[in-house]
Protein backbone atom coordinates (compact mmCIF):
# COMPACT_ATOMS: atom_id res chain seq x y z
CA UNK A 1 0.00 0.00 0.00
CA UNK A 2 1.69 3.25 -0.94
CA UNK A 3 1.78 6.16 1.53
CA UNK A 4 -0.13 8.55 -0.93
CA UNK A 5 -3.20 6.05 -1.05
CA UNK A 6 -2.90 5.39 2.43
CA UNK A 7 -3.46 9.01 3.59
CA UNK A 8 -6.29 9.91 0.99
CA UNK A 9 -8.82 9.15 3.53
CA UNK A 10 -7.27 11.21 6.48
CA UNK A 11 -7.58 14.40 4.69
CA UNK A 12 -10.74 16.42 6.09
CA UNK A 13 -11.69 13.04 7.70
CA UNK A 14 -11.48 13.74 11.42
CA UNK A 15 -12.59 10.10 12.27
CA UNK A 16 -9.32 9.32 11.10
CA UNK A 17 -6.98 8.42 14.38
CA UNK A 18 -4.09 5.97 14.83
CA UNK A 19 -5.15 5.82 18.69
CA UNK A 20 -3.22 8.82 19.21
CA UNK A 21 -5.52 11.38 19.22
CA UNK A 22 -3.50 14.03 19.09
CA UNK A 23 -3.81 17.93 20.45
CA UNK A 24 -3.75 21.26 19.10
CA UNK A 25 -0.80 24.08 19.61
CA UNK A 26 -3.38 25.87 21.89
CA UNK A 27 -3.48 22.11 24.06
CA UNK A 28 -0.18 21.31 23.90
CA UNK A 29 1.12 25.17 25.04
CA UNK A 30 -1.65 24.95 28.12
CA UNK A 31 0.04 21.83 29.25
CA UNK A 32 3.62 23.21 28.90
CA UNK A 33 2.80 26.38 30.94
CA UNK A 34 1.28 24.48 33.30
CA UNK A 35 3.69 22.35 33.57
CA UNK A 36 6.69 24.92 34.04
CA UNK A 37 4.65 26.64 36.25
CA UNK A 38 4.09 23.35 38.26
CA UNK A 39 7.78 22.50 38.20
CA UNK A 40 8.86 26.34 39.36
CA UNK A 41 7.05 26.55 41.99
CA UNK A 42 8.27 23.13 44.17
CA UNK A 43 11.71 24.16 42.81
CA UNK A 44 11.33 27.51 44.26
CA UNK A 45 10.16 26.69 47.47
CA UNK A 46 12.70 24.10 48.31
CA UNK A 47 15.70 26.22 47.00
CA UNK A 48 14.33 29.47 49.16
CA UNK A 49 14.16 27.16 52.19
CA UNK A 50 11.38 29.00 53.73
CA UNK A 51 9.41 26.38 54.90
CA UNK A 52 10.47 23.47 57.02
CA UNK A 53 10.63 19.66 55.36
CA UNK A 54 7.72 18.61 56.84
CA UNK A 55 5.80 21.79 55.08
CA UNK A 56 7.31 21.92 51.87
CA UNK A 57 7.47 17.87 50.92
CA UNK A 58 4.11 16.81 51.41
CA UNK A 59 3.58 20.42 48.42
CA UNK A 60 5.66 19.15 45.95
CA UNK A 61 4.32 15.34 46.06
CA UNK A 62 0.99 17.14 45.43
CA UNK A 63 2.14 19.08 42.66
CA UNK A 64 4.29 16.28 41.04
CA UNK A 65 1.32 14.39 41.43
CA UNK A 66 -0.85 17.25 39.74
CA UNK A 67 1.73 17.68 36.96
CA UNK A 68 1.20 14.06 35.87
CA UNK A 69 -2.32 14.51 35.57
CA UNK A 70 -1.36 17.59 33.43
CA UNK A 71 0.89 15.85 31.61
CA UNK A 72 -1.54 12.47 30.63
CA UNK A 73 -4.47 14.67 29.79
CA UNK A 74 -2.44 17.60 27.55
CA UNK A 75 0.32 15.58 26.51
CA UNK A 76 -0.46 11.80 26.22
CA UNK A 77 -4.26 13.04 25.31
CA UNK A 78 -5.80 10.73 27.52
CA UNK A 79 -9.37 10.58 28.33
CA UNK A 80 -12.19 8.83 28.95
CA UNK A 81 -13.96 8.75 25.19
CA UNK A 82 -14.87 5.48 24.52
CA UNK A 83 -12.43 4.60 21.67
CA UNK A 84 -9.59 4.27 24.34
CA UNK A 85 -11.66 2.49 27.22
CA UNK A 86 -8.91 -0.25 26.91
CA UNK A 87 -6.00 2.44 26.99
CA UNK A 88 -7.51 3.80 30.36
CA UNK A 89 -8.43 0.23 31.75
CA UNK A 90 -4.80 -0.69 31.80
CA UNK A 91 -3.99 2.33 32.60
CA UNK A 92 -5.95 2.59 36.32
CA UNK A 93 -4.36 -0.70 36.66
CA UNK A 94 -1.20 0.04 36.71
CA UNK A 95 -2.43 2.69 39.00
CA UNK A 96 -3.37 0.15 40.96
CA UNK A 97 -0.46 -1.93 41.00
CA UNK A 98 2.00 0.89 41.39
CA UNK A 99 0.41 1.76 44.36
CA UNK A 100 0.02 -1.40 46.00
CA UNK A 101 3.98 -1.64 45.01
CA UNK A 102 5.28 1.81 46.29
CA UNK A 103 2.88 2.35 49.66
CA UNK A 104 3.07 -1.54 50.38
CA UNK A 105 7.58 -1.65 50.14
CA UNK A 106 7.28 1.67 52.53
CA UNK A 107 4.79 0.45 55.23
CA UNK A 108 6.52 -2.75 54.98
CA UNK A 109 10.15 -1.63 55.39
CA UNK A 110 8.99 1.18 57.84
CA UNK A 111 7.74 -1.54 60.30
CA UNK A 112 11.11 -3.21 59.95
CA UNK A 113 13.04 -0.61 60.77
CA UNK A 114 10.96 0.22 63.34
CA UNK A 115 11.10 -3.28 64.95
CA UNK A 116 15.04 -3.17 64.05
CA UNK A 117 15.96 -0.85 67.42
CA UNK A 118 19.67 -1.29 68.76
CA UNK A 119 18.12 -2.53 72.19
CA UNK A 120 15.86 -5.25 70.36
CA UNK A 121 18.65 -6.72 68.41
CA UNK A 122 20.07 -10.34 69.55
CA UNK A 123 23.50 -10.01 70.67
CA UNK B 1 -9.07 -16.94 8.80
CA UNK B 2 -11.48 -20.18 9.83
CA UNK B 3 -13.43 -19.99 7.08
CA UNK B 4 -10.54 -20.44 5.05
CA UNK B 5 -8.96 -23.38 6.66
CA UNK B 6 -12.54 -25.32 6.91
CA UNK B 7 -12.98 -25.14 3.20
CA UNK B 8 -9.55 -26.22 2.19
CA UNK B 9 -9.66 -24.34 -0.91
CA UNK B 10 -10.73 -20.39 -0.84
CA UNK B 11 -12.03 -18.47 -3.47
CA UNK B 12 -9.63 -16.19 -4.50
CA UNK B 13 -11.94 -13.11 -4.01
CA UNK B 14 -12.33 -14.35 -0.29
CA UNK B 15 -8.50 -14.51 -0.56
CA UNK B 16 -8.49 -11.25 -1.17
CA UNK B 17 -10.86 -9.52 1.05
CA UNK B 18 -9.45 -11.17 3.65
CA UNK B 19 -6.28 -9.62 3.01
CA UNK B 20 -7.37 -6.20 2.01
CA UNK B 21 -9.54 -6.38 5.33
CA UNK B 22 -6.48 -6.90 6.81
CA UNK B 23 -4.45 -4.03 5.35
CA UNK B 24 -7.31 -2.10 6.53
CA UNK B 25 -7.38 -2.72 9.72
CA UNK B 26 -3.25 -2.95 10.05
CA UNK B 27 -3.69 0.65 7.93
CA UNK B 28 -5.24 2.04 11.95
CA UNK B 29 -2.36 1.28 13.84
CA UNK B 30 -4.46 1.78 16.68
CA UNK B 31 -3.95 -2.01 17.79
CA UNK B 32 -0.28 -1.39 17.14
CA UNK B 33 -0.98 2.06 19.46
CA UNK B 34 -2.39 -0.11 22.04
CA UNK B 35 -0.04 -2.81 22.17
CA UNK B 36 2.26 0.06 23.24
CA UNK B 37 0.53 1.98 25.22
CA UNK B 38 -0.01 -2.06 27.61
CA UNK B 39 4.12 -2.18 27.48
CA UNK B 40 4.50 1.38 28.93
CA UNK B 41 2.22 0.28 31.46
CA UNK B 42 4.35 -2.30 32.10
CA UNK B 43 7.57 0.09 32.35
CA UNK B 44 5.40 1.85 34.59
CA UNK B 45 5.95 -1.40 36.94
CA UNK B 46 9.39 -1.80 36.26
CA UNK B 47 10.09 1.82 37.66
CA UNK B 48 7.01 1.75 40.67
CA UNK B 49 9.51 -1.31 41.70
CA UNK B 50 13.08 1.01 41.21
CA UNK B 51 11.02 4.09 43.22
CA UNK B 52 10.17 1.68 46.04
CA UNK B 53 13.91 0.61 46.49
CA UNK B 54 14.60 3.66 46.51
CA UNK B 55 12.25 5.13 48.90
CA UNK B 56 13.24 2.33 50.97
CA UNK B 57 16.69 2.69 50.88
CA UNK B 58 17.11 6.95 50.89
CA UNK B 59 18.53 7.54 54.22
CA UNK B 60 21.04 3.97 54.16
CA UNK B 61 23.89 6.45 53.72
CA UNK B 62 26.04 3.87 55.69
CA UNK B 63 28.07 7.08 57.20
CA UNK B 64 28.75 8.12 53.34
CA UNK B 65 27.42 11.76 51.50
CA UNK B 66 23.37 12.44 52.06
CA UNK B 67 20.99 13.57 49.32
CA UNK B 68 21.41 17.05 50.51
CA UNK B 69 25.07 17.33 50.33
CA UNK B 70 25.70 15.83 46.50
CA UNK B 71 22.65 17.59 44.55
CA UNK B 72 22.60 20.84 43.28
CA UNK B 73 18.92 22.00 42.63
CA UNK B 74 19.51 24.48 40.03
CA UNK B 75 21.61 21.93 37.68
CA UNK B 76 18.52 19.52 38.00
CA UNK B 77 16.17 22.39 37.22
CA UNK B 78 17.85 22.46 33.79
CA UNK B 79 17.82 18.55 33.18
CA UNK B 80 14.00 19.01 33.70
CA UNK B 81 13.74 22.00 31.51
CA UNK B 82 15.08 20.32 28.71
CA UNK B 83 12.93 17.41 28.99
CA UNK B 84 10.17 19.55 29.45
CA UNK B 85 10.90 21.35 26.24
CA UNK B 86 11.84 18.41 24.70
CA UNK B 87 8.25 16.61 25.49
CA UNK B 88 6.62 20.12 24.04
CA UNK B 89 8.74 19.63 20.72
CA UNK B 90 7.77 16.60 20.13
CA UNK B 91 4.65 17.51 20.38
CA UNK B 92 4.37 19.85 17.89
CA UNK B 93 6.49 17.01 15.60
CA UNK B 94 3.34 15.13 16.06
CA UNK B 95 1.14 18.44 15.19
CA UNK B 96 3.65 18.86 11.77
CA UNK B 97 3.20 15.01 11.16
CA UNK B 98 -0.98 14.76 11.17
CA UNK B 99 -0.65 17.65 8.98
CA UNK B 100 1.55 16.25 6.52
CA UNK B 101 4.45 18.94 6.71
CA UNK B 102 7.44 16.74 6.61
CA UNK B 103 10.62 19.08 6.79
CA UNK B 104 8.72 20.33 9.96
CA UNK B 105 8.18 17.23 11.74
CA UNK B 106 12.15 16.79 10.89
CA UNK B 107 12.89 19.75 12.44
CA UNK B 108 10.97 19.32 15.30
CA UNK B 109 12.20 15.70 15.80
CA UNK B 110 16.00 16.98 15.49
CA UNK B 111 15.20 19.90 18.26
CA UNK B 112 13.64 17.03 20.29
CA UNK B 113 17.13 14.79 19.48
CA UNK B 114 19.07 18.31 20.93
CA UNK B 115 17.07 18.53 23.66
CA UNK B 116 17.50 14.92 24.80
CA UNK B 117 21.65 14.58 24.24
CA UNK B 118 21.77 17.99 26.38
CA UNK B 119 19.52 16.05 28.94
CA UNK B 120 21.75 12.82 28.78
CA UNK B 121 25.14 15.30 29.10
CA UNK B 122 23.93 16.88 31.93
CA UNK B 123 23.34 13.58 33.32
CA UNK B 124 26.05 11.71 32.61
CA UNK B 125 28.34 14.86 33.71
CA UNK B 126 26.22 14.85 37.25
CA UNK B 127 27.20 10.86 37.51
CA UNK B 128 31.19 11.42 36.89
CA UNK B 129 31.40 14.31 39.17
CA UNK B 130 29.59 12.06 41.87
CA UNK B 131 31.94 9.28 41.34
CA UNK B 132 35.13 11.65 41.50
CA UNK B 133 33.93 12.89 44.60
CA UNK B 134 33.65 9.03 45.91
CA UNK B 135 29.65 8.80 46.21
CA UNK B 136 29.64 6.27 43.41
CA UNK B 137 26.81 3.55 43.36
CA UNK B 138 29.03 1.51 45.70
CA UNK B 139 29.03 3.71 48.55
CA UNK B 140 26.08 3.31 50.26
CA UNK B 141 22.44 1.86 49.29
CA UNK B 142 20.97 4.99 49.10
CA UNK B 143 23.70 5.93 46.23
CA UNK B 144 23.06 2.50 44.57
CA UNK B 145 19.40 2.86 44.84
CA UNK B 146 20.26 6.27 43.31
CA UNK B 147 22.18 5.35 40.12
CA UNK B 148 19.48 2.54 39.69
CA UNK B 149 16.85 4.40 39.48
CA UNK B 150 18.21 7.72 37.39
CA UNK B 151 20.61 5.64 35.54
CA UNK B 152 17.53 3.62 34.26
CA UNK B 153 15.42 6.63 33.45
CA UNK B 154 18.65 7.54 31.36
CA UNK B 155 18.82 4.45 29.19
CA UNK B 156 15.36 4.62 28.35
CA UNK B 157 15.95 8.18 27.26
CA UNK B 158 19.17 7.46 25.32
CA UNK B 159 17.27 4.80 23.92
CA UNK B 160 14.06 6.94 22.69
CA UNK B 161 16.90 8.85 20.93
CA UNK B 162 18.09 5.70 19.08
CA UNK B 163 14.43 5.64 18.28
CA UNK B 164 14.35 9.20 17.25
CA UNK B 165 17.32 8.87 14.82
CA UNK B 166 16.16 5.45 13.33
CA UNK B 167 12.79 6.93 13.06
CA UNK B 168 14.19 10.35 11.35
CA UNK B 169 15.91 7.78 8.09
CA UNK B 170 12.45 6.40 8.03
CA UNK B 171 10.72 9.76 7.30
CA UNK B 172 13.79 10.71 5.48
CA UNK B 173 13.24 7.93 3.11
CA UNK B 174 9.91 7.31 3.05
CA UNK B 175 8.42 10.41 4.00
CA UNK B 176 4.98 10.74 6.09
CA UNK B 177 3.11 6.96 5.22
CA UNK B 178 0.92 5.09 7.50
CA UNK B 179 3.00 2.90 9.02
CA UNK B 180 5.86 5.73 10.12
CA UNK B 181 2.79 7.91 11.67
CA UNK B 182 2.20 5.41 13.88
CA UNK B 183 5.61 4.34 14.49
CA UNK B 184 5.88 8.09 15.40
CA UNK B 185 2.74 8.06 17.40
CA UNK B 186 4.32 5.56 20.00
CA UNK B 187 7.72 7.23 20.23
CA UNK B 188 5.28 10.09 21.23
CA UNK B 189 3.56 8.19 23.95
CA UNK B 190 7.01 6.82 24.84
CA UNK B 191 8.94 10.22 25.18
CA UNK B 192 6.24 11.69 27.32
CA UNK B 193 6.13 8.86 29.53
CA UNK B 194 9.76 9.38 30.12
CA UNK B 195 9.22 12.86 30.93
CA UNK B 196 6.15 11.74 33.58
CA UNK B 197 8.52 9.11 35.07
CA UNK B 198 10.67 12.22 35.57
CA UNK B 199 8.65 14.12 37.39
CA UNK B 200 8.40 11.23 39.85
CA UNK B 201 12.10 11.30 40.00
CA UNK B 202 12.90 15.53 40.58
CA UNK B 203 9.81 15.33 43.00
CA UNK B 204 11.10 12.13 45.03
CA UNK B 205 14.51 11.90 44.39
CA UNK B 206 15.95 15.95 44.66
CA UNK B 207 13.70 17.95 45.91
CA UNK B 208 12.34 15.57 48.92
CA UNK B 209 16.33 14.50 49.29
CA UNK B 210 17.34 18.48 49.58
CA UNK B 211 14.43 19.92 51.44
Amino acid sequence: MDGSHAYAPAHGAPAHHDGGGHGSVGSYMVGFALSVLLTAIPFGLVMSGAMPAATVVPICVGLGIVQIVVHLVYFLHMNSSSSRSWNMAAFVFTVIIVAILVVGSLWVMNHLNGNMMPGVMPD
Amino acid sequence: MTVQARLGTPHPSLVSAVLDAHEEHHDDGSTTTLGFWIYLMSDCVLFAAVFASFAVLRDQTAGGPSARELFSLPYVAVETGCLLVSSFTYGMAMIAAERHKQTAVLAWLGVTLLLGLSFMGLELHEFGELIAEGAGPDRSAFLSAFFTLVGTHGLHVASGMVWMVVLIAHVLRRGLTADNLTRLTCLSLFWHFLDIVWIGVFTIVYLMGVA
